[in-house]
């Protein structure tokens, strides 16, 4: 085990600042109302930084500074636009593990997990869209011998984003690389619980992106958020997040006719028929850790994993392995490289998890093993910890039915492949899912019946660039992680040309 | 759906407080409930009117705070109410740091709901 210095201590990769302003136009400004609110690092629950909070005044100047930059940002070739995205990728590579422990203490996330996914995923994010946008090719279709339809792609202009908290630097670079490479400006919110580690983001890549392209304005959804969301000067709105603000933002969006992508969120179905349990052998062991995923980032991910379906014929004896495999997750510190479950992003968030650990107990769910709020001791005291946790109860609970962001699974049992689907669609989401089965035949069936934008088939919780994600029923709008994205950031202009010398003849 | 003759939904002392604090600041107020990822599974407080609700939601109740002139809507998507009619709804203030657009996140407070079974 090694464990990485707290940012801003001694022998730290990396340091934050104490205070961080608005990202405006290439610098940094203060709020026009001065204010500014404490960041807590969910580790030991204490202050680390400071950041500004923002208003419609500091929007309004974010987007000033867009659309400044916005005309010659959307002439720039491709190539320049991929080679700038590839720079920020380069630069985001040369320093991976500083931002790796950057988004740890932010969000208490363990750090083995932004060392092997959020940043090395977020990197080729970037290089991913850079590929994406020079190989894009607009479309003619030739209407007659003599009249054509060019189709070419256009920036949008101006963009808002609006950021999550669970994987701050990934899911912006979900957001931002698309955009940017289709030629948009950007104001960004991050979340308000995450609000920093964009900012030591930027810190990396500054220089290389022209002043006004990519902007950040920090603060509370209801001062900052909303005016950034409901403005019409921007184009198009992205936010990730649950679905009364997906709502909100669509309403929003409806008073400017404005385009929306919107990721509200699951409760994913992870289906374990009774093959698996055929051997134990390899794809055993990698079923178990495909039921353990429920625990990856602390549960709080759209797609976790937090319906166990296991069919009845190998129920006991499979849950009791996945009992066995989540008793062996090692809880604790944060930058301890041995650590697979850390700290849950907020306080308000911790209370959540715990009040929904009281209704299905009251629901008559029964605890199998965790429960409870961890108490790791020492300088972990103030955080905000949660023991992984098995509920066994029936899909109508609310257990099975909302999705609790923390590290939290709820099993059921299933007694054949019809029971599974039922099961499985009776959700009011449908954003991801898992199917297990040495049977290809069944995968894929059962693959094509989940109602569900990804269905991970003897796998999960992967998220690589160039397989679309987005969501079914009210899990949202669009999809993301795939040049498919960029259609969500670009109009068609169509110049329709006629090569005929003569008059159509009507007047 | 019939709603009416049971109590669905109440506050704790601290968040009809923390209403009373909103309310001087922004007017009459509205709950709606979330669902899905990140702060989902919230009760989001906006100033009245400011989110739309419509033919596919389902208000569950009226809450009358001392202090607050107007009572407090409660609404929830019928969808999701259809799997949450079992449960009585308390809300209550946690301290906290911010969700979606609620008016509290700005004074470190998030409302949090309580849950218990109705009785049948």
């Amino acid at each position: 085990m090694s464990r990485y210095a707290a940012p801003g201590t001694d022998g730290a990769l990396m340091s934050y600042q104490p205070r961080y302003d608005h990202w405006i136009g290439g610098s940094y400004v203060a709020p026009k109302q001065g204010g500014y609110f404490e960041n807590p690092t969910p580790v030991t629950g204490q202050p680390f930084t400071e950041i500004a909070r923002g208003t419609a005044e500091d929007v309004e100047r974010a987007i000033d500074a867009a659309h400044e930059a916005a005309p010659a940002w959307g002439r720039t070739s491709p190539a320049e636009r991929a080679q700038l995205l590839n720079q920020i990728a380069q630069r985001m590579e040369a320093h991976l593990e500083e931002l790796a422990v950057a988004e740890s203490w932010e969000n208490g996330k363990p750090v083995r997990e932004t060392l092997a996914a959020d940043i090395p995923l977020a990197i080729d994010h970037f290089r991913y869209f850079a590929a994406a946008i020079r190989s894009q090719e607009g479309s003619l279709s030739q209407l007659d011998e003599d009249t054509v339809a060019y189709h070419f792609h256009e920036p949008l202009g101006v963009v808002a984003q609006i950021i999550p908290w669970n994987f701050p630097i990934l899911m912006a670079t979900w957001k931002l690389a698309p955009a940017l490479a289709a030629g948009n400006a950007v104001v960004l919110k991050p979340a308000e619980q995450t609000p920093a580690s964009i900012h030591y983001w930027m810190s990396l890549v500054a220089d290389l992106l022209p002043p006004g392209v990519v902007n950040i304005v920090n603060g509370f959804g209801a001062e900052a958020g909303k005016p950034l969301a409901s403005s019409a000067r921007v184009a198009k709105v992205a936010f990730t997040g649950e679905t009364t603000t997906g709502r909100l933002i669509m309403q929003y969006a409806s008073e400017n006719l404005k385009p929306v992508t919107l990721e509200l969120g699951g409760k994913s179905p992870n289906i374990f028929f009774e093959d698996v349990s055929a051997d134990a052998d390899d794809f055993y062991d990698k079923a178990l850790e495909g039921f353990t995923m429920f625990a990856l980032n602390q549960g709080e991910v759209c797609t976790c994993p937090s319906r166990a379906l296991i069919q009845r014929s190998h129920y006991r004896t499979f849950l009791d392995a996945g009992i066995e495999r989540t008793e062996a997750i090692v809880q604790g510190h944060p930058l301890d490289t041995d650590t697979m479950v850390g700290a849950q992003a907020s306080n308000d968030q911790l209370e959540k998890i715990l009040s929904y650990l009281d209704i299905g107990q009251q629901e008559g769910a029964k605890v199998l093993t965790g429960g409870t709020r961890a108490e790791l001791g020492g300088e972990l005291e103030g955080g905000y910890y949660v023991r992984p946790t098995i509920l066994e109860g029936g899909n109508r609970m609310r257990v099975f039915q909302e999705e609790i962001f923390g590290p939290v699974v709820s099993v059921t049992g299933f007694e054949d492949f019809d029971d599974a689907i039922r099961l499985a669609n009776d959700t009011l989401y449908g954003l991801g899912a898992g199917v297990w089965t040495r049977d290809g035949s069944r995968a894929y069936r059962a693959g094509r019946a989940i109602q569900a934008g990804r269905v991970w088939t003897n796998c999960y919780h992967q998220y690589p660039a160039h397989a679309a994600f987005g969501g079914y029923k009210q899990s949202g709008i669009g999809r993301e992680n795939h040049q498919m994205m960029l259609d969500h950031y670009q109009q068609t202009k169509n110049l329709l040309v006629s090569y005929a010398p003569q008059k159509m003849g009507l007047f | 759906m019939d709603l009416a003759g049971t109590e669905r939904v109440a506050v704790t002392e601290a968040a009809a407080e923390l209403l009373r604090e909103l309310t001087e600041k922004h007017g009459p107020l509205m709950f709606h409930q979330s669902g899905g990822c990140c702060d989902g599974s919230s009760p989001m407080c906006y100033g009245r009117g400011e989110f739309r609700t419509g033919a596919s939601d389902v208000l569950l109740g009226e809450l009358e705070i001392d202090g607050v002139p107007e009572p407090v809507p409660f609404w929830m998507s019928a969808g999701q109410f259809e799997y949450w009619s079992h449960t009585h709804l308390t809300v209550d203030v946690v301290p906290g740091r911010g969700s979606g657009f609620s008016l509290e996140a700005p004074e470190g407070v998030r409302f949090l709901i309580r849950s218990r079974l109705l009785e049948s």
